[in-house]
């Protein structure tokens, strides 16, 4: 194994960054962050529009690489991995992206269905199944043979979230999961995303700025700024923060 | 000058991954043989037209031209020569590269910008070989066969301007056509059609996966398709002439 696969941290840390800084161009959105998730966790992230949120999700999963500083998953650092490198590991985890990034060409069951075909570990029928059940989580039985233009903006987010699920991954990655949704089948996701931690012990890191949906899922929540880490902590210490931005923030959206 | 080379050192790693992937078989023939229909059938309209109308424009130039010299009978042999040669390979190439290759490009363009790219490859799955592998099969495969049909619909055209318009005998016609043109030169046609081919679905599949995440960058990529697709077959049609006529021993 070279530089890249080269183990580091605890085998029960999902997660472990070291000094990751990201820039696009002049502007710096991550300067230094440091992270240490363990199996089991949930992690809601949270701070204002354009402090690097996303971007840290996209590190993480290796659609960006950093500008300095290591990601490692399950103790193996990626920072040499290639694309062939990040197939098993990518294959551990799921990502909820903020735009749903369902795929055109495919109907929802086709979508939902995807990431269980690439791994050819079940039968066609199996795969329906598993569907059909995904589907039933997120209110949305029936809507199979549906195109995704025929979708509404939170539908399309909960096939999304649906898909994701499909693999009952081990890690998963959140990016604004409820926005857009209405507030009902926003609680109705984020309650969702909470069983399936629990039921599969899955990993999680929630990008957010719904402090409803970060109260039901997340027992630990961070708070970005300026490129760090200006808060680390459970919700009862974020509200009993000294932080001036980060009670700014909880009251702005509490507020919304 | 060195964002030039860094731009073709790019280009030229991305066709060395797509070519890799070709040559391990890594794409789905099912995806292949839709990409194959949808391209080659969408071509077929556009480049049959233009084709048609450019063989009756070139009979009447030529015609008018070899009047001077009184070589009107030769108009057969120099349509032949010159549409199977030249004008049927670069004229289709190009109405391909506005009609398939900036299509290939905005798809490809659009899918970056709503993170489907990003979700294939956080699935696990290979965009090139998924997305880009079939494309550049198709435009290779499809590309050459349209070039024939091209050249046959151009001498067609002139063969009924000749014949019906102006009387002159049809078997004379086609007999001059036939006469002027060697092995080597339907080689060259289909050679040329298949380079032509291979290089609109790089540029173009290339154009895609660069698109910068905004939408305005769909147009931008289109754009860049249509103009490097252009100068790439231009230059690449000099380099296969060249090498054409040396076989030829010309």
């Amino acid at each position: 194994m070279g530089v890249g696969g080269e183990k580091i941290g605890s085998e029960v840390d999902v997660l472990e960054i070291q000094g990751l800084c990201k820039s696009f161009g002049p502007k710096k959105v991550l300067d230094g962050i440091d992270l240490c998730l363990r199996a089991g966790e949930s992690l809601a992230v949270l701070g204002r529009s354009g402090t690097g949120k996303s971007v840290l999700l996209k590190l993480i999963t290796g659609l960006f690489k950093p500008d300095a500083g290591q990601v490692a998953l399950w103790g193996q650092r990626t920072g040499d991995f290639g694309e062939d490198d990040w197939v098993p590991l990518r294959r551990r985890l799921g990502m909820v992206f903020q735009s749903g990034a369902l795929f055109d060409s495919m109907n929802v069951f086709e979508n939902v269905a995807f990431p269980l075909r690439e791994r050819k570990m079940h039968s066609e029928s199996e795969i329906g199944d598993i569907v059909e059940e995904r589907l039933e989580w997120v209110s949305l039985s029936g809507a199979g043979s549906l195109a995704p233009s025929e979708l509404s903006g939170g539908m399309r987010r909960r096939v999304a979230v649906a898909r994701t699920l499909a693999v009952d991954p081990e890690f998963i990655l959140y990016d604004e999961p409820t926005a857009g949704l209405d507030p009902i089948t926003g609680r109705k996701i984020a309650q969702l995303m909470r069983n399936l931690d629990r039921k599969l012990r899955s990993t999680s890191v929630v990008v957010t700025h719904d402090i409803e949906c970060a109260r039901i899922v997340s027992s630990r929540w961070l708070y970005l700024a300026h490129g760090k880490v200006l808060a680390d902590g459970s919700p009862d210490e974020f509200f009993a923060s000294s932080q001036a931005e980060v009670r700014e923030f909880l009251l702005a959206e509490e507020r919304a | 000058m060195s964002s030039f080379f860094a731009s073709l050192g790019e280009f030229i790693h991305f066709s060395a991954q797509v070519l890799r992937r070709v040559f391990l078989r890594r794409y789905n023939t099912r995806t292949l043989t839709s990409e194959m229909h949808r391209i080659g059938v969408e071509s077929l309209t556009v480049v049959n037209l233009c084709s048609f109308f450019i063989g009756l424009v070139m009979v009447i130039q030529m015609q008018s031209m070899l009047k001077r010299y009184g070589a009107e009978s030769q108009v057969g042999k120099v349509l032949a020569a010159s549409f199977v040669l030249e004008i049927g390979p670069v004229f289709a190439a190009i109405m391909f590269t506005g009609r398939i290759g900036t299509g290939i490009a905005a798809e490809l363009g659009s899918m970056v910008v709503t993170e489907q790219i990003d979700a294939y490859r956080v699935f696990g799955a290979d965009p090139i070989s998924r997305l880009a592998v079939p494309k550049v099969l198709a435009t290779t495969l499809m590309l050459p066969a349209l070039t024939v049909i091209a050249s046959v619909v151009g001498l067609f055209s002139g063969f009924l301007l000749v014949v019906f318009q102006q009387g002159e005998p049809g078997r004379l016609y086609v007999a001059d056509s036939l006469e002027i043109l060697g092995h080597l030169d339907i080689i060259c046609c289909i050679v040329k059609g298949i380079v032509f081919g291979l290089v609109v679905g790089l540029v173009a599949t290339h154009s895609g996966f660069q698109t910068a995440r905004a939408t305005s960058a769909v147009g931008l990529s289109t754009t860049r398709t249509m103009v490097q697709g252009v100068l790439s077959i231009l230059v690449v049609d000099l380099l296969l002439t060249k090498i054409f006529l040396i076989l030829k021993g010309v």
